[in-house]
């Protein structure tokens, strides 16, 4: 169970998942609004980047628009008892950004996920035939994303999330 | 973007310094005066390159969870279904993919029931009935930067 967090710690993430400022003591005003000293709130976000609270800090980028227009998302059919060492060894390769074990559906007998990126298609091919052979030729296919019709970041501690969403338009 | 861009997207996305002055020191690790730094990245967040300078958050350390989605969308529907689908804030990414099973997207929520619910709700406005739902069992990997100078 991840710990709580301090009402302070959770002012700083509503912070910082927004945008650092382009100037030149970013996080003095930052500080300022939360009642901190600066370098306070330097070792505070440190922390919580050691404790895995924040998993980095720093630039989230349009992959696409950096060059990276081929995304796939590789999914693999190994067998249970493989399935940890599989996963280990694609989450190895610096090209795989995220590998996760996902349950699986009878309609979809897919348990080992791998993201990859590439300038184009052929780079992702030629990625995952290089991860099927270090992990044993499973069954896998090639997801490739033909449109991307949403990416943000989320925002937490943003609203009390009490009542379920009615949701939906309208 | 040139070779120099490349080197401090790279920098930016996994070795931002947590220091006072932060564009001074990526500055002096790449060879810039701090206002060279402001303007680069002034330029690749209004190309849209850089989406974001902050902090990435993991979601079970601030006790949500999450989970991943997957439908077969007609595609004559893809926009309607779409925009119901990102209309849910904890909807964070969703993709086209080529599969018969078109539409992925991420849910991010304070609870399992807060995700039963968003996942209900958009069953019910898009009337959509093959819908999978992928929950993580263990991650291996979640680097969410991407290396640009590596590319060939």
């Amino acid at each position: 169970m991840p710990r709580r967090l301090s009402e302070v710690e959770k002012n700083i993430v509503r912070l910082f998942q927004g945008d650092l400022p382009l100037e030149p003591y970013p996080f003095r005003l930052a500080a300022r609004e939360l009642g901190l000293g600066e370098e306070e709130l330097l070792a505070r976000l440190k922390a919580l980047q050691r404790e895995g609270i924040m998993r980095r800090f720093g630039a989230a980028l349009r992959h696409r628009k950096a060059g990276l227009v081929a995304n796939a998302m590789i999914v693999w059919q190994v067998p249970e008892a493989e399935v940890a060492t599989a996963g280990r060894k694609l989450a190895s390769f610096r090209e795989v950004t995220h590998c996760y074990q996902r349950q699986t559906r009878p309609e979809w007998p897919y348990n080992l996920y791998a993201v990859v990126h590439g300038s184009n298609r052929q780079q992702c091919e030629v990625l995952a035939r290089r991860l099927a052979a270090a992990i044993g030729h499973y069954n896998y296919r090639l997801l490739y994303s033909t449109a991307e019709l949403k990416k943000e970041s989320m925002r937490y501690f943003v609203e009390d999330w009490g009542p379920p969403p009615r949701g939906g338009p309208q | 973007m040139d070779q120099l861009d490349r080197r401090l997207l790279n920098l930016i996305q996994e070795e931002f310094p947590l220091v006072a002055r932060p564009y001074q020191e990526i500055g002096r690790r790449l060879g810039l005066s701090e206002d060279e730094v402001i303007r680069k990245i002034s330029k690749l967040k209004a190309d849209g390159i850089i989406r974001r300078l902050g902090g990435v958050f993991e979601p079970r350390q601030l006790g949500y969870t999450s989970t991943l989605c997957a439908l077969k969308v007609p595609p004559g529907r893809l926009a309607e279904v779409a925009e119901v689908v990102n209309s849910f804030p904890g909807v964070t990414h969703n993709y086209l993919r080529e599969h018969d099973y078109n539409m992925w997207f991420t849910l991010i929520g304070p609870d399992r029931r807060h995700l039963e619910e968003v996942i209900r709700a958009i069953k019910e406005h898009t009337g959509i009935t093959e819908f999978l739902e992928l929950p993580v069992e263990h991650p291996f990997k979640i680097r969410v930067n991407f290396d640009l100078e590596a590319e060939v």
